[in-house]
Formats: C-alpha cells, structure tokens, sequence
C-alpha cells in the first residue's frame, strides 16, 4: 500500500497553492538539507516538466528554497525563503530545463560550501509525497517520510551484512533498504528506512565499521 | 487493515463501532501511538482547517489575481436571505471556497486529500457545525471518518489530479466527506458507504485542466461543487437510496477512467478550460508566454 497513515490523506499542513508543487518541492528541499547536515552557501536548482512550466505561479522556488532552509510545508516563513536566503548570503540561482523526464514534477536540486557539496534529484508524486531518485550520482528511491540512513561505503562483501547486523544489535528494525553502486567494486551507497529516529552513538558506531566511508541519516 | 470499502464496513459492523473508530485504531497500531496522541494530531489539523476558513471569510485575494473574494460574496449573499437552493448547501460552499482561496493565495490550509481540494471536507464540516452543534471530538471524527474513505481510494485508485484527473481529487474529497457528514447525521457505516459511492459517481470523468497550470481555475469553483455534491448524495444516503453500484467498483471505475484519460487533460494545462482562447490569453497574461512552447 502506498498510503499508510490517515494523515497521509488528511494532511500535511501546508502552504499553498500545490501538495505537489509548493509542499512536495519543500519536502525535496528539507531532505536535501537533512542530507547535507548544515546551512549551505550555495543553492543551484535546476527544474524540469511541470516544474519548469509552472514554478513561478506555484511558489515550487519559494518552497525548495525554504526547505533547504530547514522550514517545513507549513512554515509561513517558505513565502519570503527566497529574501530570507538572500539576508544570510547564500547564493541562489535557479534554471528551467527542456529535457524530458519520467515524473513530470522533477528538482535537481545542487548545495554546497567551502566544506563539500551534495546534489540530488527529488520527484513530487502527488498529495505532498516525494521520493528522492538520485544522490551524488546513485540511483536510489527514498520517500523521506520515514527516519533514514545514507551509508557510502565500499563496494565489499560483508558491508551490507556489518551494517545490518549492528542495526540488529540496536534492535532496530529495517522497513526498506536499496544498494546502489556505480561500478562493480568500487563506490556503494546503502539507503536504509527504519521505524524510528536514529541516535548519533548508533551512526558512531557504524561509521567505525570496516568499508563504511561516510554516514547520514534524514530524521522524521 | 481494511483494504477497500467493503472491508472498512465490515469492520465497523462486526465490532458495532464508527467507521472513525475503525480508523483511529488502525492509525494507533501503524504508528504505535496512544488514542490522546492520534486524536491530538488530527485536532491540530482541525485547527488549521478552521483558521482557513475564518481568513477566506475575510477576503483574500491570490497573487495572479485569478481567484478571490467569492467566499465573502456568497455570505453576503447568504444575509440577504433571498437565496434559492438552501442556506446550509451555500454555507458549505462558501467555506469550501475560502479555503481554496487562502490556498490560492499561498496562506496555511490542509491538504484533504490534495491543496487543491482542500475546502470540500472543512467546507462541509464547519457549515454542518452549525446545524449539528457536534462536540470537539465528533469534529476530529468527522476527519477520521473522510481520511478512511480517502486512504481506500488513495491506496486502491489515485488522489492525484496528475495521475487520475479531477475527479480523483476533487471528487474523491467530494466523496470522503458524504460519508463524514452520514456519520456526523447518525448514519450507519453502510450508509456512509453509499453516499461515497452516489457522489464519486457523479464525479466520474471529471478532467484537470488549470488554467496557466495554477491550483485556482477552475478548481476553488469545482471545491464549490464538490461541498454541494457531497451534501445532497449525504442526504440520499439518509433517506435510505442506496447505489447499484458497490463503493469499491466505483473507486475502481474512477481509477480505469483516469488511466484512461489523455495526459492533455490530466494537470498539464494543455487542454480543456486551460486550452480555451480565454484560459491561454490568461496564461501568457500571468507568466508573460505560453507553457505550450516546449509541446
């Protein structure tokens, strides 16, 4: 089932005009955001479809905006993002591409600063639902509206199974995990949904696991 | 967990409880959360409902100046008391308007199920208050009781306007509150069953097409529609007239039509009201040139 809470359909509390392009492109904004773990310099969005057409009358740039700014749907603050980014210095620019895509709601949405940066491709899939189809280049599916976990690691046997293992130990159980790799033997990326917010000790302890490379996690 | 209609009912029956109580429960075992807790989440979005309501009684206007102002007309209206069709039908209309105004006009609403067809469910619930004098708590039922028939329909068909047209947003929000009002009245499960399946009914092949691709027309004049629709079909349901055809087969009848219905018409602004010389002349008006160029 696609739908599993009642508040999937009443819900969310948003600022209008769209669940799909205002809500939804808010949510793609705030996991980017969650991803990236901190307040980015930069911000370059680049719209296709429906996005494209029709980000101006929808306030889509607006709400990205605003969840790269770590505001939620309802936050009333997403309609001055744009003028609030502006106020903290970070360098916004947007594009609208002719490319064609499979979900006509499609953000590829780029951060950055000095430290590093994060790219992401995010598709609104209606009522406000979202999936994330791509990070730094790996083809994943995550809907953000459960707690996750994003592991790079090594493309090694016994990654996957330390992984879970130690989540075991946790007594945390898994609802949805995807591996995704570029090419054979090299860079992998885990992509983990699980039933609760995750504490900082359990993401410690799995950084420490051999192969692991990097850790993040998007909360509820 | 119920899956369909038919189900839901059935489980309100056989432990002889409300179609809300069957999903209240549901939800407190998906989540692993406490009756107050479910309860108080629902009651927060109430107060959202609410509060979009009041703004859109004031008067708001959205920014591409396609919509607004229509809720304070018909209250207006309603005063003067020289109305035809009834004062509760308009009452409910003109708060289903409100909100899809505040929508428009990028303030706080609800989505119910979609923002684009946020006002039918409050605008029905907050017109029934007055009549019904329901307690705080029947008021969160009544948004249990839509959000049942609304997880059925989002599960088992579309509640995307992108995917299934209008009659899967509107229309399915038009059903979900005839079934919230039959409960509200002191209607059976069964009977809220049949006012779904009337409305959608007469939903059926509704198609999306926004003019300049904006959430405002004709869609806070088709939540309009959806409120009075949902009225009457609660109405038939409480008289006794039930539907020929089950509430499921017609959820599933409105997912094949969806399917099968051209993309043109399908929230991609590129036909119906949004293809008329009027609909296109506004777009290039709003967005300075025409979506149509890259099609």
């Amino acid at each position: 089932m696609k739908y599993k809470s009642v508040f999937d359909i009443i819900g969310p509390v948003m600022i209008g005009p769209s669940s799909s392009h205002t809500a939804g492109a808010a949510r793609i904004g705030k996991v980017a955001r969650s991803l990236f773990g901190r307040q980015p310099k930069w911000i370059t969005i680049s719209f296709y479809g429906s996005f494209a057409k029709t980000y101006k009358g929808h306030g889509t740039d607006v709400a990205i905006i605003g969840g790269i700014l770590d505001f939620d749907t309802f936050d009333e603050r997403i309609k001055s993002a744009l003028a609030i980014a502006h106020q903290l210095g970070i360098n916004v620019t947007f594009s609208e591409e002719d490319a064609v895509t499979d979900h006509p709601n499609t953000a590829r949405v780029k951060i950055g600063d000095d430290a590093g940066q994060l790219e992401l491709v995010g598709i609104s899939i209606g009522g406000g639902k979202i999936e994330i189809t791509e990070l730094n280049g790996f083809e994943l599916k995550l809907s953000g509206n459960h707690p996750a976990i994003l592991i790079a690691h090594n493309d090694k046997y016994g990654a996957i199974a330390a992984v879970a293992n130690l989540l075991a130990k946790h007594q945390i159980n898994i609802g949805h995990m995807e591996v995704s790799r570029k090419e054979r033997g090299k860079l992998a990326l885990m992509t983990i949904e699980v039933d609760q917010n995750i504490d900082q000790s359990v993401l410690d302890d799995l950084s420490l696991l051999p192969n692991i490379l990097q850790v993040t996690k998007i909360v509820d | 967990m119920f899956r369909n209609v038919a189900e839901l009912v059935q489980l309100a029956e056989s432990k002889n409880i409300k179609i809300s109580q069957v999903m209240i429960e549901q939800e407190m075992e998906i989540k692993e959360k406490t009756y107050e807790e479910v309860l108080s989440q629902m009651g927060q979005n109430l107060d959202v409902m609410e509060r979009a309501v009041a703004k859109g009684l004031t008067g708001v206007h959205s920014f591409s100046g396609l919509t607004g102002g229509d809720a304070v007309l018909l209250q207006k209206y309603i005063q003067r008391g020289q109305f035809l069709s009834g004062e509760m039908i308009l009452d409910a209309v003109s708060k289903a308007v409100a909100t899809n105004e505040v929508n428009a006009a990028m303030g706080t609403i609800c989505a119910t199920p979609t923002a684009g067809s946020a006002g039918v469910v409050p605008g029905t619930l907050f017109a029934l208050k007055n009549k019904l004098n329901p307690s705080r708590e029947q008021m969160i039922e009544f948004l249990f009781t839509a959000g049942a028939f609304g997880f059925v329909v989002a599960n088992n068909a579309s509640i995307s306007g992108a995917a299934g047209g209008c009659q899967a947003e509107v229309g399915s929000a038009a059903g979900m509150a005839a079934a919230a009002i039959v409960e509200m009245a002191g209607g059976k499960p069964k009977q809220s069953a049949e006012a779904m399946a009337i409305t959608l009914k007469n939903m059926l092949g509704l198609v999306c097409d926004p003019v300049a691709g904006l959430v405002e027309v004709p869609c806070v004049k088709r939540n309009a529609m959806g409120a009075s629709n949902a009225m009457i079909a609660a109405d038939m349901a409480l008289a006794g007239i039930t539907s020929r055809i089950p509430c499921d087969e017609v959820i599933d009848a409105m997912y094949k039509i969806g399917q099968n219905m051209p993309t043109a018409l399908k929230e991609t602004a590129q036909g119906g009201l949004a293809a008329t010389p009027t609909g296109k002349e506004l777009q290039e008006k709003i967005f300075g040139v025409s979506l149509n160029k890259n099609n």
